[in-house]
């Protein structure tokens, strides 16, 4: 029904010749060579609106030999062949550390580490649809918990790991409380203000944190007193603890923990009536999320063995959350695919150097218009 | 015997008095009908009885227990469900998801059994599945179980609401003009739905504008008109009050 309305609005504000595939194709083609002109002149304008333009035009055509249906039934294709291609995806990602240099494995390594920031980001944004603009903070506070714990007191990864996670998950909590009085955009803006607070608290608290110098000599894990600084093996524990923890997360969405969340997405008022505590289960989402992004940021600040407050900026949780929108809101794989797309995808584009962030930027914009629930998304 | 005793219950939004001083006992396994022009504060006294806007004034006996100050949740888990006059499913959820996701309150079981998947979680989640089943069949919805709640066809998604309230397992069940904008053999599959309902020892209320289904199917009608009560009593008494034909129809002048 709205799908409907919001097309006919469409129709009615574009004039008709601007509705029609090739007019849209133009434009865009247009404004992407505009957007380069002052970088790099008009010969590479012009080159430019050729490439956009054609690969527009292939992409409009195909709708008439069927490729954009065979590419909206990946998830059912996926869902046919689920235990062959998880285990064959486990099986690359194992065999990745025998085969690629130190390079690739810290691109893997973020990948993975923003993975479990984005499916935590997902059960509050995705499963119960709270937006939040300040998950930066809840990973700030993991790796600072770790980096504290760990310098000041001396304590190990391993026992480090549930007490940040908890904390982490605890001040979710604590936020929670007083921002899940309002709704909507106010509640987004609130988690920013927070998001900020907590990284200009870290960047000013000298005699705590060392402010913008932030904390060095963090200590990577070990196991059986082995160190795993080298990242050949601390690839495998990011990995392994992604594996977990999409384990529990999926578990529990399918459990009626996940259906409460998802009723109060799709309709509080009918969520409270049919017997669901929508205060409890909104604290709950948050505290659930933050509780990833506790682990993640302990996985961050074992990584770097360093933390500083501009590794938490706005931008931190702008990107944490297009990962999330780009695999498709409420899907919990989708959350991970965007992670490793927009890790993986500035590092294949460094050659462009400047340009990269630009190109990205418009496939994110080309994406949203010809597939706006996201890569995995299922509307 | 009665299940529901409302007592002078009034609500103000502001300066306006949507409903004012409104009395009434409800018996059980019964049907009542609430009835009244438009603007008459029927949604309003069932946003009361099902703590959406709480009361002003008054109070609300469920089985001789107040419940005019408990929030919504608690109600549905003494056992008060309701459907609302603009459907309000969940349409990204399935069908049978919908049903499942009612019964929050009733099926437990613990995070950490999610977890794990103790035997504790798959039984109850099996009795979930099944249970839910059972309340599309009497909706006649378990055709459409896969489905997206969001694409059934409207007269449909008026009995998913139907079912989805009574997987709560409710004493009580409100509804909120079940049958609007319904055609005719839709409004029929809803009467005999509330009828079968009736006979599983469920209390109805309902708001209704068809007059042919409040007459035919109530034990007893109240109505309201401009938030006040101005009559209740069984069909006929009702359908004969001057109060309500005034309401209805206007002031007979004298010529």
């Amino acid at each position: 029904m709205e799908e409907t309305y919001r097309r006919k609005s469409e129709v009615m504000i574009l004039p008709a010749y601007l509705n029609t595939k090739i007019a849209k194709t133009v434009i865009a083609a247009l404004l992407g060579a505009i957007m380069l002109l002052p970088f790099k002149g008009v010969l590479s304008s012009l080159i430019l609106f050729a490439a956009i333009a054609s690969v527009l035009t292939v992409i409009s055509l195909s709708g008439k030999i069927r490729v954009p249906s065979a590419f909206s039934t990946i998830p059912a294709v996926i869902k046919r062949n689920k235990t062959c291609i998880a285990l064959s995806l486990a099986g690359i990602l194992a065999a990745c550390p025998l085969v690629l240099n130190n390079y690739f494995i810290d691109v893997l390594i973020m990948a993975g580490i923003y993975s479990i920031l984005a499916i935590g980001l997902n059960v509050i944004v995705g499963f119960t649809g709270l937006l939040n603009l300040g998950f930066a903070a809840f990973y700030a506070c993991g790796a600072y918990t770790y980096a504290l714990l760990n310098t000041k007191i001396g304590l190990g990864f391993w026992v480090c790991l549930p007490v940040s996670a908890l904390l982490t998950s605890c001040a979710g909590f604590l936020l929670a409380v007083p921002a899940l009085r309002l709704r909507g955009d106010y509640l987004a803006i609130v988690t920013l203000g927070f998001g900020e607070i907590t990284r200009l608290i870290l960047n000013n608290w000298d005699s705590l944190t060392h402010g913008p110098n932030g904390i060095t000599g963090i200590e990577a894990p070990t196991i059986a007193g082995i160190s795993l600084r080298d990242l050949h093996y601390y690839y495998y524990i990011v990995f392994g603890i992604l594996a977990v923890s999409l384990l529990i997360i999926r578990r529990v969405e399918m459990s009626r923990f996940g259906r409460a969340w998802k009723a109060i997405k799709e309709n509080e008022i009918a969520a409270s009536t049919i017997g669901i505590n929508t205060t409890k289960y909104k604290l709950f989402a948050f505290a659930f999320g933050s509780f990833w992004a506790g682990i993640a940021g302990m996985l961050f600040a074992a990584k770097m063995q360093f933390v500083s407050p501009e590794s938490f900026t706005f931008m931190e949780s702008v990107l944490i959350l297009s990962m999330v929108i780009l695999g498709g809101l409420g899907n919990t794989y989708g959350a991970v695919l965007g992670a490793f797309l927009l890790v993986m995808l500035p590092e294949a584009l460094r050659e462009m150097q400047l340009y990269r962030m630009l190109i990205l930027g418009m496939g994110l914009v080309l994406l949203m218009r010809f597939r706006p629930q996201g890569l995995l998304g299922v509307k | 015997m009665h299940i529901l005793d409302a007592r002078e219950v009034s609500k103000q939004f502001g300066g306006v008095k949507a409903i004012e001083g409104v009395s009434f006992r409800i018996g059980i396994n019964s049907i009542t009908s609430i009835i009244g022009p438009n603007g008459a504060g029927k949604t309003t006294l069932f946003n009361c009885l099902t703590g959406i806007t709480p009361p002003s004034a008054g109070q609300i006996h469920f089985k001789g227990k107040d419940i005019s100050a408990l929030p919504p949740h608690r109600i549905t888990h003494l056992g008060i469900a309701r459907t609302f006059q603009n459907i309000r499913l969940f349409p990204e959820m399935t069908v049978i998801e919908n049903v499942m996701v009612a019964q929050h309150c009733r099926i437990r079981y613990t995070l950490p059994g999610a977890i794990i998947r103790s035997g504790a979680f798959r039984s109850r989640e099996a009795a979930i599945r099944e249970k839910a089943y059972e309340f599309l069949e009497l909706a006649n919805l378990e055709a459409y179980a896969e489905s997206h709640a969001g694409e059934l066809p409207y007269g449909s998604q008026r009995r998913l609401e139907i079912a989805r309230a009574l997987a709560t397992e409710p004493e009580i069940l409100l509804l909120d003009e079940p049958t609007a904008g319904m055609n005719p053999s839709e409004t029929r599959d809803v009467m005999s739905l509330i009828r079968k309902v009736q006979q599983l020892g469920k209390t109805i209320i309902l708001i209704e504008h068809d007059m042919h289904l409040v007459m035919g199917i109530s034990d007893w009608i109240v109505v309201l008109d401009h938030g006040v009560k101005i009559a209740e009593g069984t069909p006929v008494q009702v359908k004969n009050d001057p109060l309500v034909i005034e309401a209805y129809l206007g002031k007979e002048t004298a010529h």
